[in-house]
């Protein structure tokens, strides 16, 4: 019996390794990294290479954490392509326009956010309607108010602010002048959120609720209140870039962020998160947003024609998505094997 | 222990359960004893899931009463009923395939260590008591907890949920076809598994069309039809073909087959 033990314990590294929901993202980050090097040459390999997908990286990757954690949950979050926009203009409203300080403004932009990913929350978790269809509402509900209201206070559609050295620095900085401060800010939401999900026992509730809502709210987990605050850390996820962007740019505008809605889901699905819900990791999602932002910058460096980066986008989507399904056969079927 | 003189642990009175216009059960009145097995048998849609929701608190009773040792009780929601004691295993066992055996195990329950914000779900403990504890049930085969649920066979699947409601201080086990989608093999290892609960003092309802599986584990028959109690035995009281015929409705094996012959024929 004690033989038996051991046996299922070691189980051979290597098929440990395969198992893991991350180890098709590795791969796919690995290939798509040796093709960019070969193709973008030295500058690529650089500094000014590894800054550029760096800081690209940072931005959707923020984003992305959550997103995943939402589909993970088996939801979606359509609306961070308009909360970020809405974020960044609450900022230059209040202490650009208004010339409030600039504290009062980048906390009202985090509660825009906080605000939208409640109202998110609270419509998916009281309705049976999808949650695709309640943050597409959302999202252009939040996009006209943002729109109308900009109009309506500052006379135009973007907004200028000059931010103070400190909050500059906090949020703005970058390093030799190429690394973006977001980068330190994703690592350091990729170890709070590795650590909510992975090590926290409300990190089992998402993978619970993802698997099959009803037995996890019959087991006693409460669904709707992790729904919820999934969504409020989508929509803060989404503001904090917000405010990254305009103290950054001294600027904000109106149509900013739509491109955050897909490219935030494809991180998350080359991630190896499961497209039904119920499956994935951070790391998985950190290697996701890599691959991502390497071939979207990578393009530029190649020389390629930005389409074929498109191309090379969409292919790698699927081969993503049929990759991790195999990947995640291979973990259910280990125990066959092992008979 | 002689269990004729302790209250049933659940009861059954004149249960009555309609849907707006729609009667789906009609005075139904059971129990079920500590250590006893209750077979339910019907056909297609004889109301016996409906009747298992009432016990189980999806659905709640038009008329009648609902006992647990003697005293009435009602439960709102399904978590009412669990927290009686009262676990509904499905079909396919564990619901949650993608996760880990120790994580599905402690779904909504997960042991922690370490304090306050920094308490964190202790893997370690949950994966031990996991596979001990469907490794006391007699399924050896599962030794590591950080397996996918999904990856076990649906015998096991089975076998590790039956586990988790022991484990978790259930009293009465419903299963709901637990052996329907099983070969020979896997299902007799549920039968193995649904005895040990019983040798546990559980009271167990266990639903299958299968008679030859409800023959060798269960104590007490019920036999529903169009959502009442058409016949209420012992075991050894009525053979096979008896019950078989009983639970045709009332038909004959024979009158079946003329028929199917009959049917035959005119399409000859
Ligand atoms: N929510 C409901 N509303 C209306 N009618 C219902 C509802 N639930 C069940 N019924 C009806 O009650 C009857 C009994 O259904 P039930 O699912 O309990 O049968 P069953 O014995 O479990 O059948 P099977 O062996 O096929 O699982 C069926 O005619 C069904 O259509
Ligand atoms: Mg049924």
């Amino acid at each position: 019996m004690s033989q038996d033990i051991s046996r299922g314990a070691a189980g051979g590294s290597l098929g440990r390794l395969a198992r893991r929901p991350e180890s098709g993202a590795f791969l796919g980050l690995v290939v798509v990294y040796i093709i960019f090097a070969v193709l973008g040459g030295k500058v690529f390999l650089g500094a000014p290479g590894w800054s550029s997908w760096l800081n690209m990286a940072a931005e959707v990757g923020i984003i992305a954490l959550p997103v995943g954690l939402l589909m993970i949950a088996g939801e979606l979050d359509i609306s961070v392509g308009s909360v970020l926009p809405a974020s960044s203009l609450t900022v230059a409203i209040l202490s650009g326009h208004y010339d409030l300080p600039l504290w009062i403004g980048v906390a009202g932009g985090l509660g825009v956010g906080l605000a939208v990913g409640l109202v998110n929350g609270l419509l998916v978790t009281r309705t049976t309607i999808p949650s695709l269809i309640i943050t597409i509402g959302t999202m252009f509900a939040v996009m006209g108010l943002t729109l109308g209201l900009t109009i309506l206070i500052a006379g135009s559609t973007g907004v200028f602010v000059v931010p103070d050295a400190l909050t500059k620095s906090v949020f703005g900085a970058a390093f030799g002048g190429m690394f973006q401060i977001g980068i330190l800010w994703w690592a350091g939401f990729v170890l709070i959120v590795l650590a909510l999900l992975h090590v926290s026992p409300w990190g089992n509730w998402v993978f619970a609720i993802g698997g099959d809502r009803d037995s996890a709210r019959n087991a006693g987990i409460p669904v709707a209140r992790v729904t919820i605050q999934l969504y409020m850390m989508s929509g803060f996820a989404a503001a904090f870039v917000g405010v990254t962007q305009v103290v950054t740019f001294g600027s904000a505008q109106v149509a900013a962020g739509s491109s955050f809605i897909f490219n935030s889901i494809m991180c998350v699905v080359i991630g190896g998160v499961s497209l039904t819900g119920g499956a994935g990791s951070v790391i998985g999602i950190l290697f996701g947003t890599m691959t991502f932002c390497i071939v979207n910058q990578g393009i530029f460096y190649s020389g390629l024609d930005p389409n074929v980066g498109s191309i090379i986008i969409g292919a790698l989507l699927l081969l993503a998505v049929l990759s991790n399904d195999k990947f995640r056969a291979i973990a259910l079927s280990y125990a066959a094997k092992k008979k | 222990m002689e269990m004729v003189h302790t209250a049933p642990v659940l009861e059954l009175q004149s249960v009555d359960k309609s849907f707006g216009p729609i009667d789906v059960l009609h005075g139904i009145s059971l129990k079920v004893h500590a250590g006893e097995v209750l077979c339910l048998l019907g056909d297609n849609g004889a109301g016996k899931s409906t009747l298992i929701k009432t016990l189980a608190g999806v659905h709640q009773p038009t008329r009648g009463k609902i006992l647990m040792d003697g005293a009435e009780v009602s439960f709102a929601t399904p978590r009412d009923a669990a927290e009686r004691g009262i676990a509904t295993v499905h079909q396919f066992g564990g619901t949650f395939p993608l996760m880990s055996i120790g994580r599905s195990f402690f779904v909504g329950v997960e042991p922690t260590k370490g304090w306050g914000p920094f308490r964190i779900f202790d893997r370690k403990k949950a994966n031990d008591i996991a596979v001990k504890a469907v490794r006391d049930f007699g399924i050896t085969r599962i030794d590591d907890g950080d397996r996918l649920v999904g990856g076990l066979s649906g015998g096991e699947r089975q076998s590790l949920a039956i586990a988790r409601a022991v484990h978790f201080g259930a009293r009465v086990l419903i299963l709901d076809e637990p052996t329907a989608a099983l070969g020979v093999k896997q299902a007799a290892h549920v039968l193995r598994i649904i005895n040990e609960a019983k040798r546990r003092g559980l009271a167990v309802i266990f639903i299958t069309h299968q008679v030859m599986h409800a023959m060798a584990v269960g104590d007490h028959f019920a036999v529903l039809i169009r959502g009442a109690i058409a016949a209420d035995f012992r075991r050894g009281e009525k053979t096979r073909e008896e019950i078989t015929d009983l639970m045709a409705g009332g038909e004959t094996m024979a009158d079946l087959e003329a028929s199917i012959d009959a049917q035959e024929r005119r399409h000859a």
